[in-house]
């Protein structure tokens, strides 16, 4: 059991720090769509609450860090993962069904591209602090 | 918008993201001096929302109210449990984790003048 505590020392503190930043920043702007202008571009705002109900779980997974919530953590980020690559590349072969910005859009080129960058180093650090927790 | 709190905002955050990063390359943990200054930065937050708040009340601009007023709120969120975050860490990185925090908070008062400015 104390092994899966290593998920949220060291550098998984920064890593979780990003994670929560992006929950915040998700869960946001997908209640703001969702509540103001949710008749203009369904789609993309039902994916925007996707990508933040994504990011709550990994964020809070990754922080409880126990041996169950790492599994969860796990499976947060794959889909993570397949979500921002494939919002990645439909909203550039179907820019008209992204008539507005989500967090995955384009890569997550409106967030300086870490929503792409950031379940890689995800998958990478639950490798990483594995060890002793299977 | 205000301009000259959002530039001492901006430069605030990041003089604390610095502070930060030197306390993780010393290997120490977070002091009184980071969080009292992250108190300031808190502080000039909560007056950003008002004069905000006030400014997009009587603004005949065609700013987007809701995603204004989200960021202003937003931003109040983070340095407070980025620092209780960063307190339970004993170790480097724990600082850190309180430096992407700070960076946060210029990133959020840019995109604020963006949305202003639109």
């Amino acid at each position: 059991m104390a092994d899966a505590e290593a998920t949220r020392h060291g550098p998984g503190r920064i890593l979780i720090a990003v994670y929560g930043i992006f929950a915040l920043a998700a869960t946001s702007r997908a209640a703001v769509q969702i509540a103001t202008q949710f008749s203009e571009a369904p789609i993309a705002y039902i994916l925007s609450a996707v990508a933040a109900v994504i990011y709550c779980a990994a964020t809070f997974a990754l922080a409880k860090a126990t041996v169950v919530s790492r599994k969860v953590a796990y499976v947060a980020i794959v889909v993570e993962l397949v979500g921002v690559l494939t919002i990645g590349v439909f909203s550039y072969l179907a820019p008209e069904d992204f008539p507005d910005q989500t967090v995955w859009s384009h890569f997550g080129q409106g967030y300086f591209f870490i929503p792409v960058v950031l379940p890689v180093l995800g998958l990478l650090w639950l490798r990483r602090t594995a060890s002793g927790t299977r | 918008m205000f301009d000259p709190l959002t530039w001492a905002l901006v430069a605030l955050s990041l003089a604390a993201m610095v502070f930060a990063v030197v306390l993780a390359a010393l290997d120490r943990r977070i002091n009184w001096w980071l969080l009292g200054l992250l108190g300031v930065v808190e502080a000039a937050l909560l007056a950003q929302l008002v004069v905000g708040i006030v400014q997009l009340i009587g603004t005949d601009r065609d700013v987007s109210g809701p995603f204004f007023v989200g960021y202003l709120i937003g931003a109040l969120i983070v340095l407070p449990v980025g620092a209780l975050w960063a307190l339970a860490e004993s170790s480097r990185w724990g600082a850190g984790a309180l430096a992407v925090a700070c960076l946060v908070i210029p990133v959020l008062e840019l995109r604020l003048h963006d949305i202003w400015v639109a």
